[in-house]
């Protein structure tokens, strides 16, 4: 076999491995605002398709040196956490007991099933006349809507929990509630934090769809107030202001997946 | 306390897994139970603690559990099941915790077994922290937390490579020496039964039946690895499973 060349073994592996690389998403998004920041001062993107970045800048900075800015936001940000808090634990609350009931699963997953391909705004009108225009048909808008994939995550996630120690609960005489809580609940934490990233995006869409059919403050009612007028400068702050909450909302469940799930590698 | 399986039959569907197991386990005295692959060891480890239930027969308890026994019959099974989300000592605690022990009761008692397994100093760490080896004495541990009459071990150390499986080995033979436990052990290593075992029971391919038992004539603590005796016992056994092995590998391959 051996002629006497030598040649180093070619590496091979490597790769398919996404590793954190801080601060590339700030790059992305300074490349992108500077590209449309350029192209709107030089001209070959018109003013009607998109603002200059700088105008949105400029406006976000007078609707906050107005005061505007959480006039619009505080009723925003308290029916995202009324109606999601409502939303969420009740799914919680239903995808355990189908989690753990035959009679719970065979009866309520195929009515999920029945609710989830809903598009909730469809509803708006009948829950304006159920809870009344006011913030009522709000939180029951976004209730629904982060109530069915909560649902959903809870149970798979409750399903997902490993037999073994369900079984290991059992054989040490532990009782019922306390497998539940201290086996079953823990296991399922995981998939209950990521299926909590959803709801609250699905969250977030209902809120500003509920707020644009009838709201008089409210980043949803500041949105389309600028978009009957045209006004793609104020446009594009709203739409800022929602990319902002999403951020936030998601960077929240992180930090709690760090904080509650340390135990995992 | 004693244990007994009274002619165990088991069935899934229309398939016999056991038949006509009959078992005594006398306190203070491990049995270990070999066999072929899929010859229902485990289920029938399963069927003495209560896991699971015979289709015919019954498990019997003989006597009453010694004093300060909070879970008679208690497993150490293969893949260790530990709650990844809890340290050694909470662990070991969830046993205790559903007893209503006193606080200072149960932290004696989480000593106690923490010492005896030489866990220590690890009371803290995750059981993704800790080596296959560690995270099984973690689970012995807990199982001797709760003082049961018999230990029902689900080839424990499967799990481990050669080295580690060595060093619990003697674990167990030193736990045993302090403190005799009764215990059912299921093994497919001959080397570990041969070692461990007071008496081997080898069941014979689906359905399991008792083929023999056997008495190693050899004090526990007394056994080496590689001692002559033991070859010998190991190799009869080998005998005896060899053709059942190679019929139950052919078996599974024609399913």
């Amino acid at each position: 076999m051996s002629d006497g060349t030598a040649r180093p073994v070619r590496f091979r592996g490597g790769g398919f491995r996404p590793t954190a690389r801080r601060g590339m998403g700030v790059i992305v998004f300074v490349v992108l605002i500077a590209l449309i920041e350029w192209g709107t001062r030089a001209g070959w993107i018109s003013n009607l398709t998109l603002p200059r970045p700088s105008d949105v800048a400029r406006t976000f900075i007078d609707l906050w040196n107005t005061g505007l800015l959480f006039q619009h936001l505080t009723p925003s940000i308290t029916r995202l956490i009324v109606g999601g808090l409502m939303g969420i634990s009740a799914g919680i609350g239903i995808g355990i007991l189908i989690g753990l009931f035959s009679y719970a699963r065979a009866g309520l997953v195929p009515l999920v099933a029945a609710i989830f391909p809903i598009p909730k705004i469809a509803l708006l009108p009948l829950f304006v006349i159920w809870f009344g225009i006011d913030e009522g048909s709000k939180y029951a808008l976004i209730a629904l809507g982060t109530f069915t994939p909560t649902i959903v995550a809870t149970y798979g996630a409750v399903d997902n929990v490993d037999r073994t120690l369900i079984r290991m609960g059992q054989s040490f005489g532990l009782s019922w509630f306390s497998i539940v809580r201290k086996i079953v609940l823990p296991g399922a934490l995981p998939g209950i934090l990521s299926g909590m990233r959803v709801s609250v995006a699905i969250g977030i869409i209902l809120l500003v769809a509920a707020e644009m059919l009838g709201a008089e403050f409210g980043v949803g009612a500041y949105i389309l107030q600028a978009g009957a007028l045209y006004d793609l400068e104020r446009l594009f702050a709203g739409v800022v202001i929602l990319s902002v909450l999403g951020v936030v909302t998601s960077w929240m469940i992180g930090q709690a997946e760090k904080r509650l799930l340390r135990w995992r590698s | 306390m004693d244990l007994r399986a009274d002619h165990i039959t088991h069935r899934y569907g229309d398939m016999t897994v056991l038949e006509d197991v009959s078992l005594d386990i006398p306190a203070g005295e491990i049995l270990c139970i070999i066999g072929p692959s899929g010859c229902g060891k485990s289920t029938l480890l399963r069927l003495l603690g209560g896991l699971e239930e015979p289709s015919a027969g019954q498990v019997l308890q003989l006597g009453t559990p010694p004093m300060g026994c909070l879970n008679p019959l208690t497993y150490v099974f293969q893949d260790f099941a530990l709650l990844p989300w809890r340290t050694v000592e909470g662990n070991v605690s969830l046993v205790l915790e559903d007893h209503r022990l006193e606080r200072h009761a149960a932290e004696a008692i989480i000593d106690d077994v923490l010492t005896r397994t030489k866990l220590a100093d690890f009371r803290r760490a995750l059981p993704r922290q800790l080596s296959g080896g560690m995270k099984q004495r973690v689970a012995i541990a807990r199982a001797l937390a709760v003082n049961p009459a018999v230990m029902l071990l689900d080839e424990p150390l499967s799990a481990l490579d050669a080295q580690t499986r060595e060093l619990l080995m003697d674990d167990l033979i030193t736990l045993w020496s302090r403190q005799p436990f009764t215990g059912v052990y299921v093994t497919h290593n001959l080397a570990e039964a041969v070692r461990l075992g007071h008496r081997i029971v080898v069941l014979s391919r689906r359905p399991g039946r008792v083929r023999d038992v056997i008495e190693v004539p050899m004090d526990l603590t007394d056994r080496r690895p590689g001692m002559a005796e033991l070859e010998r016992l190991q190799a009869q056994l080998w005998q005896m499973m060899r053709d059942e092995a190679l019929a139950a590998d052919q078996e599974l391959a024609d399913v």
